[in-house]
């Protein structure tokens, strides 16, 4: 086995994917055509690209933002106009790029109109009017209730007439229409994707884990934006052939792999590395987050004969738009799945939606699986609610504790 | 003492720095508190030359050290850095194997650990980057208001009701204090609302581990009765505290450095 940590080879190759899909978003922009939209994470995708419209994910660029540590100056530029530092860190340094013209990509294309869906949180309501009002453009809004227990039929069939009322809205934008076949093909290409997606993450139960969860948070861009093309599904066999590849070789994410722990809430863009040695040090690989796996997600309620039903699970459900009782269910099912030694949580300043509840899933995840978790609070782009030294300890001293089980079992 | 086999415990805090000697039973053979000041590594030097002094030794003595606390990897010569939360643990249930809660308030940080029956850390939570509910805020609070740290907790015992803290900001709260001064509250009863505040706040980190009894109270804010009364109250259990609260995190320290010199010596002989 090789001591040091290997590169994913696929890497290169995603990279030069996501270049050329900003390249060819710049050149639309440029030329007006195809038309931009700019939709939220958890957004109904397959329809854009069915209709031939560029999808832009402020999100993705919020990230970036965070990512080359930009994210606080934007943040502030946001704060200065008047929104409040208790927003979500993506929003305002998403808005604070719009307002200073200031990117790590030279600005996100301007939309031609905007497309949000409230699966993800409450916050992307506002924070999409507030761009209609900036770029005054169209807004399509999906609303999607969420869910205690098990989906709501009624609940599926009003997500369902919202699809159908935006690909129609979508096909009036562009003047021309959404065929079915295209449609269709686009949504069965997206569910090869995101089966993929789900086996390269099954890949992770093996040990050694050939893949880290910071490894995952990174190939992660390509489900986002381009779920339905052929190309996402090209990368994604590529990276689980590569995967496979490694299994086989008994290639580690993380050489002397001792503990394996999950990850709940979004990544901390800024220390991405830092939390990445930081758990090598310790011989911890993390292999599985509920953060990639919303990207995954399979509504259970399906209908062959209806590809809009199954769209509409799709998009009403994932982890965030349900309670307690699916969070705790969905994290113990990892745990088993994926042999967890214990689950880190980040607790998310700017995530409300994602954090709330945590202690409590925390306290059971203990107290009926004896599976101890470590909190980190921080935010995902704005470091300011970051301090090097005192996560350092709690990571150090979690570790310590895994350890110290270890020898007493 | 020459000849003596020992092993040392180095805790570098934010506001002190400590240091334990103990002999290959884990009886303490010599203990030291000086200030941190700016330079940690300087720190941890200083205190071990008087700990070794004190016990009239060497490093050649010294088995094995273990460090720990916020400077914990600026100590030179050290076998192992071990987190404070493990050591914090380790020295309570030394002292007290009844212990399975502590509740540890430093200088800059403040802590809650739930430990197993053999003095492992079961669960713990520490403070978020602000000094509210840490000893950094009752030093604040004692220049404010003009009294000695040590005074802060017979003071405030003494008060009749404390006064109502709403915040536990050490910037707002201090702010608060001043105005209370302006409305001729008597200092005691200011300090008493301090001490309240303080407990409250820690509390909540104590109410997310769950506090079992025997729950032991080390730190130095541990030598202020008026927070231990405050935390009593606020926990709803009696709290032990430690002849010399400040050194348990060094004595934790001392025992794992123990344990790792007599793992040693098993593996050479």
């Amino acid at each position: 086995m090789s001591e040091k940590r290997v590169r994913i080879r696929s890497a290169e190759k995603m990279k030069e994917m996501m270049t050329l899909y900003y390249m060819t978003a710049k050149m639309a922009e440029q030329e007006k055509s195809p038309k931009i939209a700019w939709i939220t994470s958890g957004g109904p995708v397959e329809i854009l690209h069915a209709a031939g419209v560029i999808p832009i994910y402020p999100e993705n660029h919020a990230a970036m933002c965070g990512t080359v540590r930009m994210a606080d100056r934007l943040c502030g530029v946001a704060e200065d106009r008047g929104y409040s530092r208790d927003l979500c860190s993506y929003a305002r340094s998403d808005i604070g790029s719009i307002l200073s013209g200031e990117s790590p990509i030279g600005g996100s294309p301007k939309p031609d109109f905007l497309v949000c869906c409230n699966n993800i949180c409450g916050t992307v309501t506002k924070w999409y009017q507030a761009l209609q009002r900036m770029f005054n453009v169209p807004l399509i809004f999906i609303d999607a209730p969420y869910q205690y227990e098990a989906d709501r039929p009624e609940a599926l069939a009003y997500m369902k007439a919202q699809l159908e009322e935006m690909i129609q809205t979508v096909g009036e934008i562009t003047g021309k229409p959404i065929k079915p076949d295209t449609l269709t093909e686009t949504l069965l290409r997206s569910e090869e994707a995101v089966q993929l997606w789900r086996d390269i993450q099954d890949l992770l139960r093996h040990r050694p884990a050939p893949m880290n969860s910071f490894d995952t948070f990174i190939h992660l861009a390509p489900i986002v934006t381009l779920r339905g093309t052929p190309e996402c599904i090209d990368y994604y066999k590529e990276l689980k052939a590569e995967m496979e590849e490694r299994v086989r070789d008994g290639v580690a994410a993380v050489p002397g792999e001792q503990f394996r722990l999950g990850w709940d809430n979004l990544a901390i863009w800024y220390k991405v590395k830092f939390l990445a040695d930081k758990f090598a040090e310790h011989h911890a690989a993390l292999v599985v987050s509920t953060y990639t796996e919303n990207f995954c997600y399979q509504a259970p309620d399906r209908r062959e004969d209806d590809l809009l039903w199954t769209m509409a699970a799709n998009y009403l459900g994932g982890y965030i738009n349900h309670g307690l009782d699916y969070r705790e269910r969905e994290l113990t099912e990892m745990a088993e799945n994926f042999h967890l030694d214990g689950f880190v949580m980040h607790s998310n300043r700017s995530c409300r939606a994602y954090s709330f509840g945590q202690y409590e899933l925390a306290q059971s995840l203990e107290r009926k699986r004896g599976i101890p978790t470590l909190m980190i609070e921080a935010d995902q782009s704005d470091t300011r609610a970051w301090s090097d030294e005192q996560v350092a300890t709690r990571i150090d001293a979690f570790m310590e504790s895994l350890a110290a089980r270890r020898v007493a079992v | 003492m020459s000849g003596v086999l020992l092993f040392a415990g180095v805790d570098v805090g934010s506001a002190t720095t400590k240091a334990v000697l103990v002999d290959v039973k884990g009886r303490v053979v010599a203990h030291t508190v000086i200030p941190s000041g700016g330079k940690l590594a300087a720190a941890a030097t200083v205190v071990l030359e008087r700990v070794l002094g004190e016990a009239r030794v060497t490093m050649e003595n010294v088995a094995a050290l273990v460090s720990t606390g916020y400077g914990r990897e600026s100590v030179s010569g050290r076998t192992k850095a071990v987190t404070e939360i493990t050591c914090h643990a380790r020295g309570a249930h030394t002292l007290n194997p009844a212990v399975r809660s502590v509740i540890d308030i430093g200088g800059q940080d403040s802590k809650a650990i739930a430990l197993d029956e053999r003095g492992g850390v079961r669960r713990f939570e520490m403070n978020d980057k602000c000094a509210a509910g840490t000893g950094r805020f009752l030093e604040v609070m004692a220049r404010t208001l003009q009294v000695g740290l040590d005074e802060i907790g017979p003071l405030a015992l003494s008060a009749e009701s404390p006064a109502r803290i709403s915040s536990t900001c050490t910037v707002f709260a201090e702010s608060e204090v001043i105005s209370l001064l302006a409305q001729d509250e008597s200092i005691p009863s200011i300090l008493a609302g301090l001490c309240t505040a303080i407990a409250q706040r820690v509390n909540s980190l104590a109410a997310r581990v769950g506090m079992m009894p025997e729950v032991m109270m080390t730190g130095g804010v541990a030598k202020n009765v008026g927070v231990v009364r405050g935390l009593e109250q606020a926990v709803g259990l009696p709290l032990i505290t430690p002849e010399e609260p400040q050194i348990v995190g060094a004595l934790g320290a001392a025992l794992i450095a123990r344990d790792l010199g007599a793992r040693r010596q098993d593996a050479t002989a």
